[in-house]
């Protein structure tokens, strides 16, 4: 019975592995083929960025069951410090491939690091106030980003948080302007690198979850006192699934950033993390798979539907209070416990195998 | 001379705040959620002042006046609609809920009044004081803002301590359950709380948009946000937690804004709220609370 | 004498002033059933919380074959041997049945994160021997055949029954369990004695337990201590405890 269980979420991973490829078969034809409109032609890496996005939120919201509302904060510190290294290795790299996989790594890991400095303090916290506080580390992220002056020349680098700070010799270059931010970005992302990314992305996060820290931190979300008194050490992984979770926001980031020629904080703010939090909750929260969905449809619709995109904040926000209140509402469903279609479902097949269960006895 | 004046702006300025942190503390220890929705509703007040006082033209009392019931009836429905249905499931939950009630707000205003920026008229008639030969100015606002966050803590205090409802609500922060067992009427008395910290927040909203006049339609957010760092500050639940925690952050913000950086101040003021609750997280006159095992 | 598993001295802890229990001294031998029983509120579960971990204690100390346990945390005396139950069950509610089993298997069986990302043969070979502890250890309380399903989606009885199995699969050495037989039917009682008992046997365990049901202390505890406004009040062998004019004073009331 539990080589069937094992077989059946490995087939579901499967499944969604297979429908990236062949959503990316079918668009990657399209595009070369030229019937794409070039619209949607210049979507397919945003949304493969928002897709990771959205998984990788996936973890510390629906795995881990803490909320974090700076997940673009992490996506911010990808794309800066992936662009400062493109810029400043522009000349010097000139494998176009090798430079942006290097700027991946360095995007991701610059995330990665950012999340453990701030996780180790933050995650003592937990509930309104650990999202109140990423928030805020979100906001101090993108309003640093916001001031810094970083330039180099022939002597080496100068970084500043004023215009006046940064004095290059004749042959310096500036690569961030403060609030201007960075121009000329090499455009190194394409929608294979994209996908190929995704597919990563989702086979480090299903490994991870169906693994022994995946269920220490799934215990940590169902009931934390439980788990400490069961030896699962809590600060460990929630700071393993945050520190993932902004690992792969940093790859995002610099997937993203390096789809555009400029680079600002307006697109790394506030309003993004809520954006991929919309993801999350309508995909399901813990379904990564509706987080790709979802990722994949919000991105879509408001570019389909003219003069959607003036509604599309409104539309997230009703879809967000609605889909809360449909789900959680402990009126709604009768009772309190019984509030996620998954336990719905699952109560449905084990009624149905009990009972045949007590068939075969008879 | 400047730094008086920088101290006397941070004054004012953190006095909106303890009167938005009021909202966040009453609701935050009697319905135990955070309504992120809360600092959205100073915009909805000063949205609706400027409509009938500049749109279309009333007296600025009536005007006012119609902002707070507006508020206070908005805050109402949103309990009713968005957050009573809640009661009871989990937080996480709830504030995924809050926050999308603080983006529909935003996004109808944004809808209706459109992205640019309106200009705001003073509702202040107070004169500006001059002080040491001209050297330093006190604003009307600055006056009139200070004074009415002092009545607001001095009748609201009185409020809860020694009228009935008042001592409801003490009773329902304290122990939902044995309130309901003792008569008192819950759903009322959570209602009344949205009530009062959303006439709080128009007033707010007001004074705001008095001081920095125009209006966006996110000129809630970051206030509101600030506001809920003061409650925490001084203590989720305390009222003059709020006070205390109110000025102290008004008077961070401009003194960063003035002597650090004007683009970095309200990243300062999340470092505050970052170090606060990492070093005390029950506040300055907070209560820890336990959870039973 | 060396024969104690459990040793506590003055154990006690105040809240705010108010002390919740105080001069707690008990002594557990390797193997023992020990019932620990008294009236609503009289600090049994404060004790099962200072013993791991929960609470820090304010006075007293307690030690495990040994060593001292108290002030460490509540993951330190997991892993020195100390399991738990709880009286309003906590379970890992969206987790299957097999998974609450195996999160209690967490430190037997490792396997690094990268073995679990990259699918070394390291992880299927741990996860398979999980699968076959685990299995085997529902299969103790008769769950075997629900192991796939939401541990939330099981019978009141199964859930309580179902936290035994979790806290063995930490491979206690004494194992507490709080109100093991509360909300369950009189059959159920039954089936629960005889798995404590086979517990108790099979692995050689040390149980501590609180209850309210006397037909399951008295059926199966060998000693018993009785706590009443967080004091000892009564100590020693289960019947004759259990006759105490004073104990039942406690209990009925004047």
């Amino acid at each position: 019975m539990k080589s069937l269980l094992q077989k059946k979420s490995t087939r579901n991973n499967l499944i969604t592995y297979g429908a990236v490829i062949v959503f990316y078969a079918v668009f990657q034809t399209l595009a070369t083929t030229g019937s794409l409109k070039s619209l949607y032609k210049g979507l397919l890496v945003p949304i493969c960025a928002y897709v990771i996005l959205a998984v990788s939120l996936n973890l510390t919201v629906g795995i881990l069951g803490e909320l974090s509302l700076g997940h673009a904060g992490f996506m911010c510190i990808g794309a800066y410090s992936s662009v400062i290294f493109s810029l400043a290795t522009h000349e010097t790299i000139k494998s176009d491939f090798l430079r942006f996989l290097l700027a991946l790594i360095i995007g991701g890991v610059c995330a990665a690091i950012f999340g453990i400095i701030i996780g180790v303090p933050i995650l003592r916290l937990s509930g309104d106030y650990l999202a109140i506080v990423t928030l805020a580390f979100g906001e101090i992220i993108k309003n640093i980003c916001n001031v810094l002056y970083i330039g180099y020349d022939s002597n080496g680098f100068q970084v500043g948080i004023k215009d006046s700070s940064v004095q290059l010799a004749e042959d310096g270059k500036m690569i961030l302007k403060g609030a201007m931010g960075a121009s000329d970005i090499p455009k190194d992302s394409t929608f294979t690198i994209g996908i190929i990314l995704v597919l990563i992305t989702l086979f480090v996060v299903f490994n991870f979850v169906d693994s022994r820290a995946g269920r220490a931190v799934m215990s940590i979300r169902d009931n934390r006192i439980a788990a400490q008194s069961t030896g699962i050490n809590i600060t460990k992984y929630k700071l393993l699934a945050f520190t993932i979770s902004s690992f792969f926001a940093g790859i995002a980031g610099t997937l993203y950033a390096h789809n555009y020629s400029i680079l600002t904080t307006k697109k790394y703010d506030y309003n993004t993390s809520i954006a991929i939090l919309v993801f999350v909750v309508l995909g399901g929260m813990g379904n990564i798979r509706g987080s790709i969905i979802a990722a994949l449809i919000l991105t879509v619709l408001p570019e389909i539907l003219r003069g959607f995109s003036e509604y599309r904040m409104l539309i997230y926000s009703v879809v967000l209070i609605a889909m809360m209140i449909y789900n959680s509402s402990p009126k709604l469903q009768g009772i309190k416990e019984k509030y996620s279609i998954k336990r719905i479902l699952d109560a449905k097949k084990r009624a149905k195998a009990l009972g045949e269960n007590e068939k075969e006895a008879e | 001379m400047s730094f008086i004046s920088y101290l006397i702006s941070g004054i004012s300025l953190g006095s909106i705040y303890a009167i938005i942190a009021l909202g966040y503390t009453m609701v935050y220890g009697i319905a135990k959620m955070l309504n992120f929705a809360h600092g959205d509703i100073i915009m909805v007040g000063g949205y609706a002042v400027f409509t009938i006082g500049i749109t279309c033209g009333m007296n600025k009392w009536i005007a006012m006046l119609v902002g707070v019931v507006v508020c206070t009836v908005l805050g109402i429905v949103i309990e009713k609609v968005a957050y009573k249905p809640l009661r009871g499931a989990s937080s996480l939950a709830v504030l995924i809920t809050a926050i999308g009630v603080s983006y529909l707000l935003q996004n109808l205003a944004l809808l209706i009044f459109g992205s640019n920026p309106k200009s705001f008229t003073s509702v202040v008639s107070v004169p500006m004081i001059k002080l040491a030969n001209g050297e330093l100015t006190i604003t009307g606002e600055t006056i009139v803002t200070i004074i009415v966050c002092i009545i607001i803590m001095v009748v609201l205090t009185l409020f809860i301590n020694k009228t009935k409802a008042g001592r409801a609500m003490l009773a329902v922060s304290e122990d939902k359950g044995a309130a309901q067992l003792m008569g008192v009427n819950v759903n009322g008395t959570i209602a009344l709380t949205f009530a009062i910290g959303s006439a709080l927040a128009a007033v707010a909203g007001i004074l705001l948009c008095s001081a920095y006049p125009q209006i966006i339609p996110t000129t809630g957010a970051m206030p509101g946000i600030k506001a809920f760092t003061a409650a925490v500050f001084g203590g989720i639940g305390s009222i003059p937690g709020a006070l205390i925690g109110g000025i102290i952050l008004g008077v961070i913000e401009s003194l960063g804004q003035a002597y650090i950086s004007s683009q970095l101040a309200d990243a300062i003021v999340f470092s505050v709220l970052i170090i606060v609750l990492l070093v005390k997280p029950t506040g300055i006159f907070g209560k820890k609370i336990n959870e039973k095992v | 004498m060396s024969m104690a598993l459990l040793e506590t001295k003055n154990l006690g802890i105040s809240f705010g002033g108010l002390k919740a229990v105080s001069d707690f001294n008990l002594t557990i031998e390797k193997g023992q059933l020990y019932g620990l029983i008294g009236p609503n509120g009289a600090g049994k579960t404060t004790i099962f919380n200072l013993l791991t971990g929960v609470y820090k204690p304010t006075e007293g100390m307690a030690e495990l074959d040994g060593e001292v346990i108290t002030g460490k945390s509540p993951v330190e005396i997991c892993k020195h041997g100390v399991a738990r139950t709880f009286q309003n069950i906590r379970l890992f509610k969206d987790l299957t049945v097999l998974d609450n089993v195996k999160v209690g298997l967490h430190n037997n069986y490792k396997y690094s994160l990268l073995d679990g990302i990259f699918r070394t043969p390291k992880y299927f070979k741990t996860e398979k021997a999980m699968n076959e502890k685990a299995l085997e250890l529902l299969k103790v309380f008769d769950l075997d055949n629900e192991a796939q399903f939401l541990a939330a989606n099981l019978p009141y009885g199964k859930q309580r029954k179902l936290e035994i199995a979790r806290a063995l699969a930490t491979e206690p050495k004494l194992l507490l369990l709080d109100e093991p037989a509360a909300g369950m039917n009189p059959n159920e009682t039954q089936e629960l004695m005889d798995n404590i008992r086979f517990i108790r046997d099979e692995f050689d365990m040390t149980i501590l337990l609180i209850e309210h049901d006397m037909r399951l202390v008295s059926g199966i505890c060998e000693e018993v201590t009785v706590l009443n406004f967080g004091q000892v009040l009564a100590q020693g062998e289960t019947a004759q405890v259990l006759n105490d004019p004073a104990v039942i004073k406690a209990y009925i009331g004047e």
